[in-house]
């Protein structure tokens, strides 16, 4: 492991702005989470009934997981509950960038034929994600208890947070050795991610109900933190199994390493046809070639939420009927109309969120594919400029919509009402088409920050999160895109905002392509 | 005699890095142009310019009958291309990037290429990934080679080819060159190969071309070296000018002498009286070192 300070170095130093970022905003949540319910609920028997409700809703059991009890910690811990998600997202993004990338982008040698030992690149990337979350919970757990929660339900707390980004730091150093790309290994991490995800939903939903299915989080790395229960049972337990796990996947990638060599995947690539067949001989069929993993990855994943959503639903109409005071919860939190229709808004919203992560990565496939050489073979031939950008953003504008629609469709037949919900998740495609547009723009005027992109994804997020609760003002929240569309099936139609953001978009992608048109490739 | 491609004063600047600086390069229908530098002299840079890829900040370019930036399109069907540093796709096989790029330049031979696939003995089922740069290189050359073209633009093409494999190449390229019709731009590091296939050659530093012209007339331009033994005293030597470095110690002289000073010199050793004479011819190595050495790059 000789070299790994050194390198652990470089990457504390390559991330200085990210890593601080995540660690810093994704730690914090749990305040303005803790801050809006101390606004919202007058009395403790505003919070007492509050609980009562949500405890019982199995919509909100698959959204945050399950309301275990009614202190103001455990509410803000539920309410929190989607964030270990992310932690996990940003810790398994991290290992792969520093480790598989690295790799394949060749550097890996260079670094590898100096001093440096053979584990010594996974371990410092392990070592700089593992710190990150170690702070992450630290972060938690101080200001928690600065803000008067009991001092062991903090540390829990914060355990909670950074053991969901151990656990797939873990899941990422295996990943990382079985592909011999970066893009592979970020698909299994994020196909294990989603996975736990939609097992703990299972479990968690269950639970609310009959409970037959309540072993399913017990499969769930992310069922396991929860379980912890931090200011209820603060069980240390599952905490020890999380932990353990995060041993043994460590392990296991550190031995696969061992079984592999350098830039090769341990799921070897087999030979392909040594003929192109007749589809690959435009840049639009070598866009198809190109995207259709990744099309096929994000409207799988959407098919499989898009039931999920619709079960959820199901069972919320039911549970609905026996507390009208559902419905006062869910006006405080800003949704309007009825419980459903508020909840299928809310899906809607945060799928048509998602899904701009695929729009900005298919649209950054432009950038890549300048960056790593293969734009100048395939413009050095007779393909115009536009129709070589086109090829990729077909994909990531119609991409999105394909996925979006899976999503709907099935949610509302699941639901048994397929019109307004598919409406509700096709109406989000404009805000969608603006944030992927936005990558267009940047590649196209200013290539050397094309990954700002992201960051307009970060802010849209942030203010989908904790927006409405900490009521904002006006002018913050028209930033984002999606504060403009229609929040069907709870508000109705209408069509201008719409059609400004498609305006807008068209805008800013042809200003992107114009860029793109008249500037040096590879620039 | 037309001109495939006829570049003047090309200027190009990166920020404050200027990486062309008034570069002329002009490259004569059928023939195989040399085009030689210093690593960061600006040969690729000038090639992304001839392709359009990059806009020139200054001078003019014309490439076959047309602006290389704004009829790139209609000027790439009547050529190809072989970077420096090829990588391809990683899920696409080496086969399907050759059908792929012949495709998209408007058509390739398929006898010629399973011809120079057999060639080049290239596996064109491995994947992207999986090939070495040796075989990478060999990929991006069968997919030039295999298309109908008039003018070949080869930036470094036999970097990381073994022996055999850049003797192949070199086979290749004669062939092409017997045709009469194809012109190619050969951008190499190789003195070996511009003298085998090269029938002129433009040698650039720091953006500029410094010489152009076939190689006999570039070996005139440098210095023979001459080392004798005479049998009496030698006068006037040291006055010639165009004799350089000249040495003298009992009874034997060693000097350099620039082409057109040799007659005279050889005048002056003759009167003396020579016993033996040595004669070294100037070296391809010796007349790039000349023209390498003090880049500022
Ligand atoms: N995209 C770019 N941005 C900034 N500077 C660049 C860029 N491309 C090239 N340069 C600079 O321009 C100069 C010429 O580079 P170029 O790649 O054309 O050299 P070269 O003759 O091909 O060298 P080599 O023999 O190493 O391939 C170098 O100083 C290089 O650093
Ligand atoms: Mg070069």
């Amino acid at each position: 492991m000789t070299g790994t300070g050194s390198l652990l170095r470089l990457i504390l130093r390559r991330d200085r702005v990210v890593l601080p970022l995540w660690v810093l905003l994704l730690g914090l949540l749990p305040q303005v989470y803790l801050a809006s319910f101390q606004s919202v609920f007058a009395t403790d028997a505003d919070r007492l009934e509050y609980a009562r409700v949500s405890a019982s809703n199995a919509g909100f059991a698959g959204l945050y997981g399950r309301l275990s009890g009614d202190s103001l910690g455990e509410l803000v811990v539920w309410r929190a509950g989607f964030v270990p998600v992310m932690i996990g997202l940003a810790a398994l993004l991290t290992v792969i960038r520093h480790t598989r990338a690295e790799e394949e982008a060749g550097r890996s040698d260079l670094i590898r034929a100096t001093v440096v030992g053979r584990w010594a690149q996974p371990a410092a990337a392990l070592l700089a994600t593992t710190l990150g979350c170690l702070v992450l919970g630290l972060i938690v757990t101080a200001s928690m208890i600065v803000a008067g929660e009991p001092a062991e339900g903090s540390v829990a707390f914060g355990a909670l947070f950074t053991l969901s980004g151990w656990l797939f730091a873990g899941v990422a150093a295996i990943a990382a050795q079985l592909t011999s790309g970066a893009r592979g290994a970020r698909m299994i991490a994020v196909l294990v991610l989603g996975v736990s995800y939609v097992l703990r939903v299972g479990g968690d939903i269950s639970a609310v109900g009959d409970g037959r299915l309540d072993w399913l989080a017990w499969l769930s790395p992310l069922g396991w933190v929860q379980k912890i229960s931090p200011y209820g049972a603060d069980d240390w337990a599952p905490a020890a199994l999380a932990l353990l796990a995060v041993v043994v996947t460590v392990a296991v990638g550190g031995h696969l390493l061992t079984r592999r060599d350098l830039a090769a995947g341990l799921l070897a690539a087999r030979p392909g046809p040594p003929r192109a067949g007749a589809g690959l001989s435009s840049p639009l069929g070598l866009a198809w070639r190109l995207h259709r993993g990744l099309l096929a990855g994000w409207v799988a994943g959407f098919a499989a939420l898009g039931l999920v959503f619709g079960g959820v639903g199901t069972s919320m109409a039911q549970i609905a009927e026996d507390s009208r005071s559902v419905s006062d919860v869910f006006n405080k939190l800003g949704g309007a109309g009825t419980v459903t229709d508020a909840y299928f808004a809310t899906t809607a919203g945060i799928c048509g969120l998602v899904v701009s992560i695929y729009a900005i990565q298919a649209a950054l496939r432009i950038r890549d594919e300048e960056q790593n050489g293969h734009a100048e073979l395939v413009l050095s031939a007779a393909v115009g400029r536009a129709s070589w950008a086109a090829g990729h953003l077909l994909f990531a504008l119609l991409g999105p919509a394909v996925a979006m629609v899976a999503e709907g469709a099935l949610a509302g037949a699941t639901f048994g009402d397929v019109g307004p919900v598919l409406a509700a998740s096709t109406a989000q495609l404009p805000a969608v088409w603006v944030l992927g547009a936005v990558a267009v723009l940047l590649i196209g005027v200013l290539p050397r920050f094309s990954a700002a992109a992201w960051g307009a994804v970060a802010v849209c997020l942030l203010l989908l999160l904790v927006g409405p609760l900490l009521e904002l003002p006006r002018w913050v929240l028209d930033a984002s895109p999606f504060t403009h569309v229609p929040q069907l099936p709870a508000a109705s139609f209408t069509a201008v905002p719409e059609i400004v953001l498609i305006l807008i978009a068209t805008a800013l992608a042809a200003a992107g392509l114009a860029g793109l048109r008249r500037r040096d490739v590879p620039a | 005699m037309t001109e495939a491609i006829a570049a003047e004063g090309l200027v190009k600047r990166f920020g404050k890095v200027t990486a062309l600086d008034g570069l002329d390069l002009r490259v004569r229908t059928g023939e195989v142009h040399g085009f030689l530098g210093p690593n960061g002299a600006g040969k690729t840079t000038a090639i992304r310019i001839l392709l359009g890829l990059m806009r020139r900040d200054g001078g003019s370019v014309r490439l076959l009958d047309g602006d290389p930036w704004a009829e790139a399109t209609r000027l790439h069907k009547r050529l190809a291309y072989v970077p420096g540093d090829v990588t391809f796709w990683p899920t696409l096989t080496g086969g399907e990037v050759i059908d792929l790029l012949g495709r998209l330049r408007g058509g390739l031979d398929p006898r010629r290429r399973d011809d120079l696939i057999e060639r080049f003995q290239l596996d064109p089922r491995k994947k992207g990934r999986t090939y070495s740069k040796g075989n990478r290189q060999k990929v991006a050359l069968i997919a030039a080679l295999a298309s109908d073209v008039e003018l070949l633009l080869l930036d470094e093409p036999t970097s990381g080819l073994d022996p055999l494999m850049e003797e192949v190449f070199r086979e290749v390229i004669q062939q092409e060159k017997s045709r009469g019709d194809r012109t190619v731009l050969l951008s190499s590091h190789i003195l070996a190969e511009v003298e085998a296939l090269c029938d002129r050659l433009t040698i650039i530093r720091d953006g500029r071309s410094v010489e152009t012209g076939t190689l006999d007339d570039l070996r005139h331009l440098t210095r023979t070296t001459i080392r004798a033994e005479l049998t009496g005293p030698i006068d006037g030597l040291g006055t010639i000018s165009g004799v350089h470095d000249l040495t003298t110690a009992d009874g034997r002289v060693a000097f350099d002498v620039d082409a057109d000073a040799l007659e005279p010199a050889l005048r002056t050793l003759v009167t003396a009286g020579v016993r033996s004479l040595v004669s070294q011819p100037p070296s391809l190595e010796e007349l790039f070192l000349r023209h390498y050495t003090g880049s500022e790059r």
